[in-house]
């Protein structure tokens, strides 16, 4: 066992036990916490598969900003655990269900004839100046430009949805204008008066 | 360096040898980034007191002597600071989340020194010369969120957790801003290479510098820095008049002041990237002899020190933004900017060589 070896047991031991600790902790911030961890570790097996960028990028997208809007959002729940397991029994074989297929669906793929070390032998090392970035770059902009542009559209009008969706023209709401605010002049506030004053005896 | 390497291999045998003789090394190199880097921050803080004294027409800290030497008053006083911060006992509120609270101040600096890695000091002086070494800040600077939000959760006080939801969401919306920011310097050096990145400003002058095509871009990078510090003007995070000392309120003695050494390095950090990308990082300001005389490292540390000395001269003249405006700020005046910057830069860079040279002043290419 060489260190490269070493270093994917590492992280894989890691990175499944902080997987099933996602599921299985009962307190939600926990859990939380233990999917960013699991995302860190799986950032550390794409680096020795030598794609820098998409670790990089896992880390700073997921672990960097959607993690953290998470984590946001379930530290300011109040979850009540009770009833949350109220239900869990009864829906219990249609979740098995689901999961024994999704299982049976991976393993189909991955067990298939189409995979393996006999029909994908192991990639070639490429050199240290070797850059995946420009490589990446250079493939989603001219080969895969069109699934590209497609994904980029689908996200733009799931984000426009969203703003939609949660945007209220509330008439009540009382809210400062920044522009007029920094447009005030002083003549418009301020008011010098002159009072006499009174004689000195 | 050969020499110890053999020693190594001859002590331990060829494979084992040559691999403990990388991790000695390197460890080495990572104790000549970190304890500058720390006693930095010692006397970044000194110097914080000092420079707002001045400004304030105050004396600032002026007892502690440095080892008895009496014209050196006050400069003992970082290290009397330290000393007290150890001693001190480090109280965890019993109604703690005890694991996380503990773990939140070691996740704050864990990220504020492992962005050092990448770091050009020099042409030659690097700890990992690697290719995506800008995305690499990009993700480390980003995790430093965590700590701050772990530590206003784990507190179980309410005004801790209100300044670690301010930080959340102040944090992630400065981070898009930057990050454009910098897409627009790796537009022009085409590289994310921190060392390429410098040598693309390489020229005769500081006219060479990305701080001139890039100037918008420099006075954003430099103020979602001090946002992304949380620094004032934009310290709502901690806002010690509104709710106390915000995420850290419940901390003390060394669990504290992991928070600042954090916080001191994080600044320190954003000032060498700022110098880095945008002033030109080791180059001299005038490729001439008397400039090219001091070495790179020399010039590197002036323009970090001139950028810090930027961000206690903010501390010290703005007040503090209101909540609002600060995500105003960010969302509805940075990253405008610097999409349409993003956008003028890839037109400019797509123009026909004959019509990019027809501009008058062709300050980009």
């Amino acid at each position: 066992m060489n260190f490269q070896d070493f270093l994917f047991y590492f992280f894989s031991a890691i990175l499944i036990a902080s997987a099933v600790g996602v599921i299985t902790v009962r307190n939600p911030v926990n859990s939380a916490l233990l999917l960013v961890l699991a995302f860190v570790t799986s950032a550390g097996l794409w680096l020795l598969l030598e794609a820098e960028f998409l670790a990089i990028a896992l880390v700073l997208v997921y672990v960097g900003a959607v993690m953290v809007l998470f984590l946001f959002v379930v530290m300011m729940l109040d979850i009540n655990l009770d009833r949350l397991r109220e239900g869990f029994w009864k829906w219990f074989p249609f979740g098995a269900l689901v999961a024994l297929a999704m299982v049976a669906e991976i393993s189909l793929v991955l067990m298939g004839k189409y995979f393996g070390l006999d029909e994908m032998p192991t990639p070639a090392p490429h050199d240290a100046d070797y850059s995946n970035t420009r490589e990446l770059g250079r493939l989603i902009y001219t080969e895969y430009v069109y699934a590209f542009e497609l994904a980029a559209v689908l996200l733009l009008v799931a984000m426009v949805a969203a703003i939609a969706l949660t945007l209220r023209h509330r008439e009540d709401k009382r809210s400062t204008d920044p522009a007029r605010q920094v447009k005030v002049k002083k003549e418009d506030r301020l008011r010098v008066v002159s009072i006499p004053t009174e004689k000195q005896e | 360096m050969e020499y110890f390497q053999q020693q190594f291999i001859n002590l331990f045998g060829m494979e084992w040898g040559a691999m403990l003789f990388a991790f000695a090394s390197n460890m080495i190199f990572i104790l000549a980034i970190v304890i500058p880097l720390l006693l930095g921050v010692a006397y970044l803080t000194f110097a914080e007191r000092k420079i707002i004294a001045y400004m304030q027409i105050r004396v600032g800290p002026n007892r502690v002597t440095f080892f008895g030497i009496p014209w050196l008053r006050g400069w003992g006083q970082p290290i009397a600071d330290a000393v007290k911060a150890i001693m001190k006992e480090i109280v965890i509120p019993t109604g703690a989340n005890k694991f996380l609270f503990v773990l939140a101040p070691v996740l704050t600096i864990m990220p504020a020194l492992a962005a050092w890695a990448v770091i050009p000091f020099s042409p030659e002086m690097v700890l990992a010369d690697i290719n995506a070494g800008l995305l690499y800040i990009l993700a480390m600077t980003s995790m430093g969120i965590y700590g701050i939000i772990i530590a206003g959760w784990a507190s179980n006080s309410k005004y801790a957790f209100l300044g670690a939801m301010r930080s959340a969401a102040q944090v992630v919306s400065y981070e898009l801003a930057m990050g454009f920011a910098l897409v627009c310097v790796l537009m022009m050096s085409q590289s994310l290479n921190l060392g390429d990145i410098v040598n693309g400003q390489q020229g005769d002058s500081l006219l060479n510098w990305y701080l001139i095509p890039l100037f918008p871009m420099f006075l954003v990078y430099l103020i979602s820095g001090v946002a992304e510090t949380n620094r004032a003007p934009f310290d709502v995070a901690e806002g010690e008049s509104e709710i106390v000392a915000g995420f850290h309120v419940d901390y003390s003695g060394m669990a504290f002041t992991v928070f600042f050494l954090a916080e001191y390095s994080n600044m320190i950090l954003v000032a060498t990237l700022t110098s880095i990308m945008f002033l030109g990082g080791w180059l001299p300001p005038i490729d001439m002899t008397p400039f090219t005389w001091i070495p790179g490292f020399i010039w590197l540390l002036l323009k970090i020190a001139f950028i810090l000395f930027l961000f206690l001269w903010f501390r010290a003249t703005f007040p503090r933004y209101r909540y609002d405006q600060i995500m105003r700020l960010g969302w509805k005046v940075f990253i405008p900017i610097t999409l349409v910057w993003i956008i003028l830069l890839g037109t400019i860079m797509q123009l026909p060589d004959s019509a990019r040279n027809s501009f008058p002043l062709n300050i980009w290419f």
